[in-house]
């Protein structure tokens, strides 16, 4: 057994103190977690659900897993879980947030348990990712997709700590962020007792387009038969737990995920894109791992047909992915390489201006559970064309919608989009009110009801 | 001694087919769409006539024969009675034995059910007359009220009508227009002379046209004997009950299985109880009733939501910029003297089109308050402003500039 120890980062304040704050802006950068705080307007925030009633919820104690947390995210589990994590803690409740390494994160909303150094402790950036792409799948003999082989041992040992973490630390319920944390939840469980969430953000149906890792799977339905309530993201990932995980339906909840409605709004700020927009360019922004599940490849196909009506737009496939080498020879074959940029993953900075400098947003997943970068870039102004096969279709109905495999409905709409300026223009406005409307406050308030259904008593006051 | 005044609108658009960017110069068809949708006009209009206009209006031709009091009025567009020739011919056989009965009124609108009134006045009056010249064709009827696209309505749509000879023009009964007066009287619009206002009862209306099927309404379900009498509670506080609505009611917007047709067949008897309720024609209210009152709308009103304005169809940016360009198009399309193009041109100025493209109630998801062919507003746009950029191509060439 490993020698492991809670550390307590960040400052144990209660929640109700941090009720009425926000973090700010943060810098992204690689490496360093600058979190601060500073007042939040009031204008700023959707009118629901009430801030006074969240705040007057009964104190809940929740103990939540999780597996990345920005800066040091490779997508958006991480973004999810603080968007959640800091919303729940406006509801009154006071999170204990477990990570299954030791990261340079602080909060104020939240206090971080860490494993000790004795677990391996990954730097920034070699994170192994929840996702299946850049490189943390090996291929088997078969060429079947595996995991690189210790991240099964690594979910194992979270396991283990989350059994530690749960005898030291009190707690309501216990809420687990897929399959990564799903076995440490349940290992909480078996030691405490207590309701057990599990918070479904992506399935291994979705990660891997059917290709499925057997033993993560495995894990996967564990968990989710294990939990006391199941949460999905998405109506399309609930359908997929039911149908593949012989849920019961009547056990899942669907939550679509959020923004930070203190995302900065639309702007006409210098973005460092500017000059590429010069001359009457036009930039039409992918953003996202390059890989099979996001549909690089299908937006490639529609840039090429779109290209051939208008040559004045520039593609920008931002973010890194096992397909990035193939997508650019592609685009070399079709000849439109001179026309599709590759940035690479863009964080903080970069990727709000990147935002704002778009004049569309293109998200053209084959697969996608939810898909956070629609609300990005919808509350940064830009308008969006995302794909009928990811969850934010189903929560916003301003945008552009298509499907990923029909290339020329995909580059019809793109050209609509860039040669109309009454569409683009309405399509900025609404989309930008829409996805204020979908706040982490209002999705933790709904997480907050399921898990107050499964803890009724009146608490105890804890020290 | 109150009467009833039913007014029953037919109108189906030439929806715009999803017409894309790639078919712009290869594709003049811009209403052919032949899928398994609601964008397939012949489909949609074969439904329509299945589930409606063939069942009501046969219930209207035995109202017509079982009470000799019975009366109704109707307008209908020129681009459905255009559509019903092709798609459901024998509707209009339907329509022409009410109009042998001498006791159907039709009422006069613009052919092709635009909001030209507001856009180009010379445009408007070439489409009225050529909805008259259809009306005298098909039924042999000349309109004497006239009833313009959505029920808009203004002093200066009044004055036009009088010095256009009608004797009566409709709209909404409004309560800021009217204040504390009654929509059950008859009025004369602002500084008319002659011309009388007719304005629709809008609760009692939509008591049929809306609420009817909703479970959720205090008096659902609605009986015909319940209806009547709400009319004979207006005895002696009115002189006119204004039933307007959609023919489409009877049929398409509430089902068969409401109980819509029951109710429409058993409503005349229910109202016949009372020896002193009858029924009207527009004209034969006009002829019966003195002027109770002046109104004054100097904006526009609609029949058309909760803002009874027009901003339902030039509401957003997008409407806008499509009725700007559609009518830039006017002298170029109009000098073109292609018969074809022009009829395409006026074809993409009915009103729905830009209704299509209405985001007011998108997002809340209320089915009543949008009805659209398209997945949203956005995709209606699209498909507008792509087949404009075809009809513009088309021009002759000194003009495509415009």
């Amino acid at each position: 057994m490993l020698n492991l120890f809670i550390s307590f980062i960040a400052l144990a304040i209660s929640s109700l103190v941090v009720y009425g704050m926000a973090v700010a802006a943060r810098s992204r950068k690689a490496g360093v977690a600058q979190v601060g705080i500073s007042s939040l307007t009031s204008s700023a925030q959707p009118p629901q659900p009430d801030a006074r009633g969240e705040a007057q919820r009964k104190p809940l104690r929740v103990l939540m897993f999780g597996w990345e947390f920005p800066p040091f995210n490779s997508g958006g589990l991480g973004v999810a879980c603080e968007g959640l994590a800091r919303a729940l803690s406006r509801g009154n409740a006071s999170i204990a947030f477990v990570l299954p390494r030791r990261l340079g994160v602080s909060s104020p909303f939240a206090r971080f348990l860490f494993p000790d150094a004795d677990l391996k402790v990954y730097e920034a950036g070699s994170l192994l990712t929840p996702y299946a792409a850049s490189g943390s799948y090996v291929q088997d003999e078969d060429g079947n997709p595996l995991y690189d082989a210790d991240i099964v041992g690594e979910v194992r040992r979270y396991a283990r700590f989350g059994a530690k973490v749960a005898r030291r630390e009190s707690h309501d319920v216990i809420y687990a962020h897929d399959w990564l944390s799903f076995a440490a939840g349940m290992a909480a469980k078996k030691v405490s007792g207590k309701p057990l969430v599990a918070h479904v953000h992506a399935t291994e149906f979705e990660r891997t387009g059917g290709r499925i890792d057997r033993r993560i799977y495995e894990i996967e339905r564990a968990g989710l038969h294990a939990a006391d309530r199941i949460i999905a993201v998405s109506n399309r990932t609930k359908d997929l737990i039911v149908s593949r995980y012989d849920v019961p339906a009547g056990k899942v909840e669907v939550v679509w995920n959020g923004i930070d409605s203190a995302a900065e709004a639309a702007s006409a700020e210098p973005t460092r894109f500017d000059a590429l927009k010069a001359a009457g360019n036009r930039l039409v922004l992918f953003m996202g791992r390059i890989t099979l599940q996001k549909g690089p490849d299908h937006l490639l196909k529609a840039a090429k047909r779109a290209l051939e009506k208008d040559s004045r737009i520039f593609f920008v496939f931002a973010g890194d992915g096992d397909m990035r080498g193939q997508v650019m020879q592609e685009a070399a074959a079709l000849g439109i390489a001179n026309r599709v940029l590759f940035p690479g993953f863009l964080r903080g900075d970069e990727q709000r201006e990147a935002y704002r400098a778009a004049d569309l947003f293109v998200m053209p997943s084959v697969a996608e559970p939810f898909g956070l970068t629609a609300l990005e870039a919808l509350r940064s102004g830009t308008p969006a064309l995302i794909s009928r096969q990811s969850g934010v279709a189903e929560a916003v109905k301003h945008a552009l919608k298509t499907d990923f495999w029909d290339a020329d409905d995909m580059a019809a709409k793109m050209l609509a989009a860039l040669s109309l300026p009454a569409l683009s223009g309405e399509l900025s406005k609404n989309g930008m009110r829409e996805a204020a409307t979908l706040s982490w406050e209002r999705a933790a308030s709904r997480v907050r009801d399921i898990m107050d259904e499964l803890v009724p008593e009146p608490l105890f006051a804890y020290a | 001694m109150p009467s009833v005044c039913f007014y029953f609108q037919i109108h189906q658009p030439y929806r715009v087919k999803r017409y894309r960017v790639f078919d712009i110069g290869n594709d003049p068809e811009y209403f052919s769409d032949e899928g398994e949708d609601d964008l397939n006009n012949g489909r949609v209009l074969r439904k329509v006539a299945d589930k409606s206009y063939r069942p009501a209006l046969d219930l209207i031709r035995t109202l017509l024969e079982r009470h000799p009091e019975f009366r109704a009025s109707f307008s209908l567009s020129g681009v459905a009675l255009e559509q019903l020739a092709r798609h459901a011919p024998d509707v209009i056989e339907r329509l022409r034995e009410l109009a042998k009965t001498g006791r159907v009124e039709f009422l006069g609108e613009t052919y092709h059910h635009s909001l030209s009134f507001f856009y180009s006045p010379a445009e408007f009056e070439r489409q009225v007359r050529m909805h008259r010249a259809l009306m005298r064709e098909t039924l042999g009827v000349t309109p004497r009220v006239f009833r313009n696209t959505e029920l808009s309505y203004t002093n200066a749509l009044a004055r036009w009508a009088e010095d256009a000879g009608y004797d009566g023009i409709i709209a909404e009964g409004w309560d800021p227009v009217l204040g504390w007066r009654s929509p059950n009287f008859v009025y004369r619009p602002k500084d008319a002379k002659r011309i009388r206002l007719l304005l629709k009862n809008y609760r009692l209306s939509d008591d049929i046209a809306f609420r009817f099927s909703s479970k959720s309404w205090s008096e659902w379900p609605l009986t015909a004997e319940k209806f009547a009498s709400w009319v004979r509670a207006l005895k002696g506080s009115g002189e006119t009950v204004n039933l307007f609505m959609d023919f489409e009611t009877f049929g398409e917007h509430q089902w068969e299985d409401t109980g819509i047709f029951a109710f429409l067949e058993q409503l005349p008897q229910e109202l016949l109880r009372d020896a002193d309720i009858g029924f009207k024609t527009p004209s034969e209210v006009i002829a019966a009733y003195p002027v109770r009152d002046e109104i004054d709308v100097p904006h526009v009103i609609t029949w058309a939501d909760t803002d009874r304005d027009l901003t339902a169809w030039t509401g957003n940016a997008m409407q806008q910029a499509a009725l700007a360009d559609v009518y830039a198009l006017e002298a170029p399309v109009l000098a073109s003297g292609d018969e074809a193009l022009i009829e395409r041109w006026r074809k993409l100025q009915t009103s729905d089109h830009f209704y299509y493209m209405c985001t007011k109630w998108f997002a809340d998801g209320d089915v009543h308050a949008y009805f659209s062919p398209y997945e949203s507003p956005y995709d209606a746009h699209i498909a507008y402003m792509n087949a404009l950029a075809d009809l513009r191509l088309r021009l002759p060439p000194p003009a495509r500039a415009t």
